[in-house]
């Protein structure tokens, strides 16, 4: 580890903001600027907000044959039709360990001639060293000359359509490479707020000059990783190294969702990705534990880390908290953890031991708020 | 006023001490979304963790400044957290406690000396 701390290309437009700046997955990065956390996130529920995601990793991976090729390859280390996405369309999915637990999240996307991913920031090391060991016959390239802005809320298209019109024509999860007199813009439909919005890659020289332009417009406020945060949390997203990591599968993750018909058993393309044996198991039996919402009651957020009993007198620990924090826009407090699989119905009251007070939370659909995506 | 190095400042009104956070205090914690009490009757010794605060970034607590009996809580915190933020040398006291010992209260700092601490 370096001391240093890396830089997005946004960074001295942060400053002039007046941001409040943390060290993040080896960047230094706005965690929230003059408004605060809470209102940063009302406002982008209720208008819209601009995040710099740059410190996220932009990967191309390319194969002589085209898209279909690097499609075919990078199925062997997902558990996600790839063959299956249809042109200028993206999709969520998990890298793979042998034993069914995840290294990392992403988003996929067929561009064409080629897949472009999007990977977390604090992973990307390992996740293009991944790629290049795992995609022979592909190439691997790290996009390093381009920022990641996140525009989110819903304003947000008729804002980013001010400077781009045609993005009005894409719907959730489409992506689409548009010029703008910021350069090509690489725009996708999609975020990780729960709200109908963008993510917008940029070249890195041409940044702060959109981030600007976007900012004038009376409707955008910039956020930063506290609201970024709590906007995913009740949107019931997972944030990775916390919410799922190398120990836990995508089906205890409950991302089912995430992994086509295509990819499970009886499948034309059934596994072929590591750790296929245990997940495809999973998949047709369960598991054992089981990520779940649970909203305590009261005001008091559960944590991160508190441990999750079946009864208030009990010694046993059963499950543990994953991310917790209070939802400014549900207005109480909202958690996912980790809990038995005899224990996910919604409505069944676990208790959280909090400060050594063992306190009541039912098990809670998610989202925690309801997802606006443009469909 | 008195100020402490955990940014609570305490009001002396005829040996009960009102406690309060500053507005340094109010800032870094961020929005406050939860406050927990102590129960009025409570015997607590300087030091004790007598409040807890929860703001969207984190947990933290509120110590005893000094030995005494709790007197009074500002219940209204309970339901409306917000008011730490919006005016926390105001409205935003947490709670009074009857002094054991006032000679402790002669260990904290003066405005100016707080102002100083905070750079």
């Amino acid at each position: 580890m370096s001391d240093t701390l890396r830089t997005t290309p946004l960074h001295a437009l942060h400053n002039e903001l007046g941001a409040k700046m943390v060290p993040f997955a080896g960047y230094e990065m706005p965690v929230q600027y003059g408004l605060g956390v809470m209102k940063e996130h009302l406002h982008t529920r209720a208008a819209a907000g601009l995040f710099d995601v740059s410190h996220m990793g932009q990967v191309i991976v390319r194969a002589e044959g085209g898209y279909e090729a690097a499609a075919r390859a990078m199925e062997t280390l997902v558990p996600v039709s790839l063959l299956g996405l249809k042109e200028n369309r993206q999709r969520y999915g998990v890298f793979t360990n042998d034993e069914g637990g995840i290294l990392d999240d992403l988003m996929m996307a067929n561009r064409g001639d080629h897949l472009f991913v999007v990977v977390n920031a604090a992973c990307k090391a390992d996740d293009i060293a991944h790629m290049k060991a795992g995609l022979p016959g592909c190439t691997v390239e790290e996009i390093t000359d381009r920022a990641l802005l996140a525009l989110q809320g819903p304003q947000s298209e008729e804002v980013l359509a001010r400077l781009v019109p045609d993005v009005t024509e894409m719907r959730f999860m489409d992506v689409g490479v548009f010029d703008s007199p910021y350069g090509a813009l690489w725009v996708s439909r999609s975020g990780y707020t729960g709200e109908d919005g963008f993510e917008i890659s940029v070249a890195a020289d041409r940044a702060e000059a959109f981030a600007r332009d976007l900012l004038a417009d009376e409707a955008v406020e910039p956020i930063g990783l506290g609201a970024r945060d709590s906007l995913r949390l009740e949107a019931g997203l997972c944030l990775y190294g916390h919410d799922i990591d190398s120990s836990t599968t995508p089906v205890e993750a409950a991302l089912e969702w995430a992994i086509q018909k295509v990819r499970r058993k009886g499948g034309e393309r059934e596994g072929g990705f590591p750790g296929a044996d245990v997940i495809l198991e999973q998949l047709e039996n369960g598991a054992p534990r089981r990520r779940v919402g649970l909203r305590p009651e009261g005001r008091a957020p559960m944590r991160e880390g508190t441990g999750l009993f079946d009864a208030a007198g009990d010694d046993e620990q059963i499950g543990r908290v994953t991310s917790g924090a209070f939802g400014p826009t549900i207005g109480a407090p909202m958690s996912m953890g980790y809990v038995p699989a005899d224990k996910t119905q919604t409505g069944t009251v676990l208790y959280g031991d909090v400060r050594g007070k063992k306190l009541p939370a039912s098990v809670a659909q998610m989202p925690f708020t309801p997802a606006r995506f443009k469909r | 006023m008195k100020y402490t190095e955990e940014h609570e400042w305490l009001r002396n009104d005829d040996d009960v001490v009102v406690v309060g956070i500053t507005d340094h205090a109010s800032e870094q914690l961020g929005d406050v979304v939860f406050v927990e009490l102590p129960e009025v009757g409570t015997q607590v010794a300087k030091g004790d963790e007598i409040v807890v605060i929860e703001s969207v970034k984190a947990a933290s607590d509120i110590l005893a400044p000094v030995d005494g009996e709790i007197v009074e809580v500002n219940e209204a915190l309970v339901d409306d957290p917000a008011k730490v933020n919006s005016d926390p040398l105001g409205e935003a006291w947490f709670f009074k406690m009857k002094i054991s010992d006032p000679s402790q209260m002669d260990d904290y700092m003066d405005e100016d000396a707080y102002k100083e601490f905070i750079g």
